[in-house]
């Protein structure tokens, strides 16, 4: 199936001599919740702008549903909901006018059903004649979700939509994300917090200094992360592994004191047990040991430092 | 042609009108007021008839385009200066609406603000003094072509403008003094003939004086040339316009 989102070979550098985004190649599947991970600066709001239409791009291309983002912009961009990092909002504007102005923007004719039903899936419909500078910061957010969601789009931009919003309010809108996945509609969403992507993504792409840097499916990742190791530190210094225990794949410190295991926590034998036992077998004695997991956090922060 | 957003975009900024009242209607009718009080009634009397129109009637014309081109500018500049400044741009750049119908939308918007503004300030003057209108047809015709004209100034100024300051300064250092010795209150014929010489490259001159003849019959420039004139700024307000579209100017990086 076609991708709803192709993006390639995008760079982009400002006038000032600042490359935001060298090379991305980047494909969304069709449904998919696709969560874009990245330090602050790496170019995650470059490469949605790019795609909005907000950002001119240096080189490369990018086709929504197959449509050219410059050279056939309005059939892209009526596909495309947008929900900026910044609460930008018309202060004055009542939600129910703002709401309906963005329909309108992006070339639908007036419905108000389909309006009520966008406010009240965003618990908005109480404030539906609240002026916006009444409202509170989180509910401003769904504002402007409700905004980006007012033409109907089927691919949803999310630029750090729990960014400043308390855990219930996250709560709420990965519910709406969610429910919004099940009607069809793809999401990608920016993100810093890594149990925002490790909860809601299908798929997880990693930025880091204009380079995406990994994308896996966020199983994938959670099986590295479901992988431990476990040390045990020996009373004796071994000169070298004893014959017969190749099959654990153990790694051998250079003092010759520590063994490394590395096993799956999510498998259904660790190998622990016969581990311990054929070690004791060949004689080894233990002073301590230690195991580790490492977190999707650790392979981020890995990543983004050797990148 | 994307009609819903053109009417969306209209519709917002007429709603932005109708919420500030006050300062879009009431303000510029009490200050048109204050001028026939002072200049028409107070100085008016004192004053020759200028080709056989009284001082009081020879205002109106003027003041009429005085506001229409200060509120033309002020109105489309404040209309697109306003959403970058908060960011709201995003939406209107994000949207599958062509740079066209953008300006079609924001100038045709303020346009008819100060078309309506400058019939109301033409009522409240025919409370004051004698008017009349030879020709309706160049009236309305001057009435919007200038309104088209200074609002797409005013839109090139808004977003020019990346301070406040500067959203100030083109109407306070050049839209201002332009209609004052562009006209409005005299004729230019009354100038010396150096200071006649140096009006003419005022285009106010022409917009003024275009207007007043479809008043009155008279004017200091020839019909033709004021018409052509106004012509030629409009299409300088479009190039430049275009060029904002074409290269992104301080819409997009």
């Amino acid at each position: 199936m076609q991708p709803i989102l192709s993006i390639s070979n995008l760079s982009k550098t400002y006038a000032s001599g600042f490359q935001a985004l060298r090379q991305i190649n980047l494909e969304i599947r069709r449904g998919e919740i696709f969560a874009l991970l990245g330090p602050n600066g790496a170019g995650k709001t470059t490469l949605i702008s790019i795609v909005c239409g907000l950002v001119t791009p240096s080189a490369g291309s990018v086709r929504v549903d197959g449509h050219d983002i410059i050279t056939d912009y309005r059939a892209a961009r009526s596909i495309i909901g947008l929900v900026p990092q910044e609460l930008t909002t018309d202060s004055f504007e009542t939600v129910w006018a703002t709401v309906t102005f963005s329909r309108g923007l992006f070339g639908k004719p007036a419905n108000p059903t389909y309006v009520e039903k966008v406010l009240k899936d965003l618990s908005l419909w109480d404030k539906r004649n609240a002026k916006i500078m009444t409202l509170s910061g989180g509910m401003k957010r769904r504002v402007l979700i409700a905004k980006a969601l007012a033409h109907e789009p089927r691919l949803l931009f999310l630029d750090e939509p729990t960014a400043g919003v308390d855990v219930e309010l996250r709560r709420d809108m990965w519910n709406v994300v969610r429910a919004l996945r099940d009607a069809g509609v793809t999401v990608i969403l920016t993100t810093h917090y890594i149990e925002e992507a490790e909860e809601m993504a299908d798929r997880i792409g990693v930025i880091n200094r204009g380079e995406l840097i990994l994308v896996e499916d966020k199983d994938e990742l959670m099986r590295k992360l479901g992988r431990k190791e476990l040390t045990l530190y020996l009373q004796a210094p071994l000169a070298a592994l004893p014959p017969g225990l190749e099959r654990y794949s153990l790694a051998l410190s250079a003092d010759g004191m520590a063994l490394t295991y590395v096993y799956d926590t999510q498998g259904e034998r660790t190998g622990i047990t016969t581990l311990l036992q054929d070690l004791s077998a060949a004689g080894i004695r233990f002073r301590d040991l230690q195991t580790r997991q490492s977190s999707l956090e650790e392979i981020f922060v890995s990543l983004v430092r050797n990148a | 042609m994307n009609l819903y957003a053109v009417s969306a975009i209209y519709r917002f900024e007429m709603a932005r009108a109708g919420r500030t009242l006050l300062q879009s209607i009431v303000s510029p009718v009490i200050s048109t007021s204050l001028y026939f009080v002072v200049f028409g009634a107070a100085i008016g009397p004192r004053m020759a008839e200028i080709d056989g129109v009284g001082y009081g009637s020879f205002l109106v014309p003027g003041l009429v385009m005085l506001t229409l081109l200060t509120h033309s500018v002020s109105n489309a500049s404040f209309g697109i200066y306003f959403p970058r400044f908060v960011g709201t741009i995003y939406e209107v750049l994000s949207a599958p609406v062509s740079p066209m119908e953008i300006v079609v939308s924001y100038v045709g918007a303020a346009a008819t603000k100060s078309i309506i503004l400058g019939l109301i300030i033409l009522a409240t003057a025919a409370l004051f003094v004698p008017l009349r209108v030879e020709h309706p047809f160049w009236m309305v015709t001057f009435l919007v072509l200038t309104a088209v004209t200074f609002s797409l100034l005013g839109f090139v100024i808004g977003i020019w403008a990346d301070n406040f300051e500067k959203l100030q300064l083109v109407p306070l250092l050049i839209v201002t003094p332009l209609t004052f010795l562009g006209g409005s209150f005299y004729s230019i014929d009354m100038l010396p003939p150096f200071w006649r010489t140096v009006s003419l490259f005022n285009p106010v001159v022409y917009l003024v004086s275009g207007f007043r003849w479809s008043f009155f019959g008279t004017s200091d420039v020839n019909i033709a040339v004021s018409v052509g004139m106004t012509l030629v700024f409009l299409v300088l307000c479009l190039v430049a316009v275009s060029w904002i579209f074409r290269t992104g100017y301080r819409l997009k990086t």
